[in-house]
């Protein structure tokens, strides 16, 4: 078990730095647009061939994954802060409190998200740079993907609530936010790394799925969502495997965050 | 007794079976229909699957050579319209039959307009004639005669009975009897129709076989292109009616020559900035998608040639204004697609103040020149085509986003709050009378698109191309509407409200075993002469 943690976890440093350093690694910029070469299978000058329009496939992959694999984390942790704040605050409170955030909480989980996502991106300004939207979309994702979280955070402060060691700490006059601050918040944290944990792949496949309905990325700028769409032209008819590299990539990449994680984190 | 009785009956089940299996094979076109038909009326059909059934099982009174687009007598032996446009006489043909066996007259001719014309029915088909307030009146003045009369003159009158398939006033089985080539044997919700041939067509060919020669069709419900793709190279179908550039090539390398390219189709994709003087735009940006040098600049900044050869992988062809090649009649021949030249695009631009620094366009007060384009997600198409515009216009300086959004939310944008720049979609158009866009180019329509509903139109070419297209509509003089829509392509093409990008082609995939097959551009590409093909076997058959 061991052993499959530190692969994931070096395969995961491995594509970090790669996609760190695209600008170095990749042969040509990701919207430059061969245009003489559309859809050209594995060559020196294009290592995974070039796309319907041209482009290189093997920059589009690094900087795709580039753009997937850092936003993702990053909605990951906003979501599981926003989680943090709504569902530690409930459950520390409790009382009407904690009903009226649950059943708030229960709500969100209850809208079908995808389709709050696409009302939500339909009602953004046209104007956008490429870059922004995809920030735009991943603090969407992060804005919305806390309720799960925060149900589970909630339930695991109000346990700590209950316990022994918050009475005696009561007891010996904390209260307040410093019962907070220093014996809850502590506590929570294998819980928020296990949901921050878990929401990282989450996000990675939620823009994919925005992306595949063309509703995530703005082109030219590539993320594993746009690179997937590329397989709806997939055809038996014409074996192209080299079009499935970012499906492998992103089911490797994933599988790596899940083998990544502490057994106790993946057991909370 | 019983061991013989068992062999008989095993005997009669292997030759029922495969007498069966020799029978489908032998006679049965197959083809796949993309989403279920909506009805089965021929009075409210609209959408593409209730058309093709219409097609397949309707008689006409007259039908559109798709071939030489001319028209060609059905039901009517000849006919005659007025001078005025207003009325159509028509002599019927003797002695035909539905397929339930009721005869044919003039009665059902005057059914069927009635109920085409019923206001609470709503029809489409029956949208077309109404060019007035006012009541349609149809004389039957013989069994074989009849006359309808219209409250004002119908442009193009004979060739939209093309679309009208006659239903029956006295048969029991109403819109199921039919006098087409085929009739709705079976239909299993979801799966497939079965049409059966008629057995009391009144076609036949030179040496006096009755037609069609096919037995039956089945019409397969079938989504997906993938699987209709090696459905064909399996032999399950017969062929595809119009195929992608994709799969068309695909196919081409798979089973060479199944494939037919039958030419530039009707179909256009073109771009276009919003004009609408009351939407949320800023001022500047209104005038630079008003200015006439602004619109032609970025038009000759796209490389359609590109467009064609790379996302439609040279199956389509740089488009030139709004009437396609593809229509021999109406296309003015004197225009050339607008070549992709970038200096003359910069030089037009410096005649309104605009000026490149530094690799970035700016107007004359300053403003970087930034607008983004809106297409339908999903369509690979045209985000493809966007993607390409978006770097031929970096090469002016321009930074275009690329939005691709569902297709409510931009039916909504361009229709009613205006919150866009520009568009990029498409027109399929089925109708080679240019009198069918009367909704998209007076400037008063609903569809004009980059400014629609005008009270007075906004600029002086709206207002000519308005009269223009109103006096086409106006005459039946053949000449001077051809003189009238070649200038309105002139205009369009000079002004460029929609900036025309390319013309699709039009492509069939249709299996070796077919006979007769001509694919052409009009729809339905592959099966307009439908009692004409042959599986082969069957003509012998029939005999």
């Amino acid at each position: 078990m061991k052993v499959a943690r530190i692969t994931a976890l070096a395969f995961l440093v491995v594509v970090s730095a790669a996609c760190l350093f695209a600008d170095f690694v990749a042969p040509a910029p990701y919207a430059r647009q061969f245009r003489d070469v559309p859809d050209a299978a594995p060559s020196h000058q294009h290592l995974l061939g070039t796309d319907s329009l041209g482009r290189d496939r093997f920059s589009r992959v690094l900087y795709g994954t580039r753009v997937s694999l850092l936003l993702a984390p990053a909605a990951a942790l906003l979501a599981s802060i926003l989680a943090a704040l709504i569902g530690g605050t409930a459950g520390f409170v409790g009382g009407w409190l904690e009903r009226c955030v649950m059943a708030a909480t229960d709500l969100f989980l209850s809208l079908p998200w995808l389709f709050l996502l696409i009302t939500v991106r339909a009602l953004l300004p046209l104007n956008t740079a490429p870059f922004t939207s995809v920030l735009i979309t991943f603090a969407l994702l992060g804005c919305l993907g806390w309720a799960a979280a925060a149900r589970v955070i909630c339930a695991d402060a109000r346990t700590f609530c209950q316990s022994d060691f918050i009475l005696r700490a009561r007891a010996s006059g904390s209260g307040g936010f410093r019962l907070l601050w220093r014996h809850i918040v502590p506590n929570l944290k294998p819980v928020l790394y296990a949901q921050f944990w878990i929401a990282v792949p989450v996000f990675i496949l939620a823009e994919a799925n925005l992306g595949a309905l063309g509703l995530g990325v703005a082109e030219p700028l590539p993320s594993w969502g746009s690179l997937l769409r590329e397989l709806e032209s997939f055809s038996p008819l014409s074996s192209q495997p080299w079009q499935f590299v970012p499906l492998v990539l992103l089911i490797a990449v994933v599988s790596c965050f899940h083998l990544a994680m502490k057994k106790q984190e993946l057991s909370v | 007794m019983r061991q013989r009785l068992v062999r008989l009956g095993v005997l009669l089940l292997f030759v029922a079976v495969t007498g069966a299996a020799f029978a489908q094979s032998g006679s049965q076109l197959r083809f796949c229909l993309h989403s279920e038909p909506k009805t089965l009326n021929p009075v409210l059909m609209a959408d593409e699957s209730s058309e093709t059934v219409r097609y397949l099982t309707g008689g006409v009174l007259m039908r559109l050579n798709r071939l030489t687009q001319q028209l060609e007598p059905e039901l009517a032996t000849s006919w005659k319209v007025s001078e005025e446009g207003k009325t159509i006489s028509f002599k019927l043909r003797a002695g035909v039959h539905f397929s339930d066996g009721t005869a044919f007259s003039a009665d059902d001719v005057a059914y069927t307009m009635q109920q085409l014309m019923d206001p609470a029915l709503h029809s489409p088909t029956g949208d077309s004639f109404r060019s007035a307030e006012g009541k349609v009146i149809t004389k039957v003045e013989a069994k074989d005669r009849v006359t309808v009369i219209f409250p004002a003159p119908v442009v193009g009158l004979d060739k939209l009975f093309d679309q009208v398939a006659i239903m029956s006033a006295s048969s029991p089985k109403k819109e199921m009897a039919v006098l087409g080539p085929y009739y709705v044997a079976e239909n299993k919700a979801g799966s497939y129709l079965l049409l059966k041939r008629n057995p009391n067509y009144w076609k036949h060919d030179a040496a006096g076989v009755q037609l069609p020669y096919i037995n039956s069709v089945r019409l397969d419900i079938q989504q997906n292109r993938d699987v209709e793709m090696l459905r064909l190279v399996r032999g399950e179908i017969d062929f595809i009616n119009a195929v992608d550039p994709e799969y068309f090539d695909k196919l081409a390398a798979q089973a060479p020559g199944t494939v037919t390219e039958a030419g530039v189709s009707l179909d256009s994709e073109q771009m276009w900035f919003n004009q609408v003087a009351s939407s949320p735009l800023p001022a500047y940006k209104k005038a630079w998608f008003t200015s006439t040098n602004f619109r032609r600049a970025i038009s000759n900044s796209i490389n359609r040639e590109d467009l064609a050869r790379v996302v439609f992988r040279g199956h389509a062809q740089p488009a030139v204004s709004w009437v396609s090649p593809a229509n021999k009649v109406w296309f003015n021949a004197k225009l050339q697609p607008h070549a992709f030249d970038q200096k003359a695009a910069l030089q037009m631009l410096a005649n309104d103040g605009f000026r490149l620094q530094n690799g970035v366009l700016r107007d004359r007060e300053g403003h970087a020149v930034e607008f983004s384009i809106i297409t339908n997600a999903g369509n690979k198409y045209r985000e493809r085509m966007a993607t390409m515009i978006q770097q031929d216009l970096a090469g002016i300086g321009i930074r275009l986003n690329v939005v691709t959004l569902d297709f409510p939310s931009l039916i909504e944008r361009i229709t009613r709050t205006f919150d866009y720049e520009a568009s990029l979609l498409g027109l399929v158009n089925n109708d080679l009378d240019p009198n069918s866009q009367m909704n998209v180019w007076l400037s008063s329509a609903e569809q004009h698109q980059w400014n629609p509903e005008q009270k007075t139109p906004a600029t002086t070419w709206e207002a000519e191309i308005d009269k223009l297209m109103r006096a086409q509509a106006s005459t039946l003089d053949q000449k001077k509407r051809k003189q009238a829509v070649d200038r309105v392509q002139e205009i369009v093409w000079q002004q460029e409200p929609f900036i025309y990008l390319v013309n699709k082609n039009a492509m069939s995939a249709v299996s070796k075993n077919l006979r007769n097959a001509h694919p052409v551009v009009l729809r339905p590409q592959v099966y307009w002469n439908i009692d004409q093909l042959s599986l082969g076997s069957e003509v012998a058959q029939n005999r």
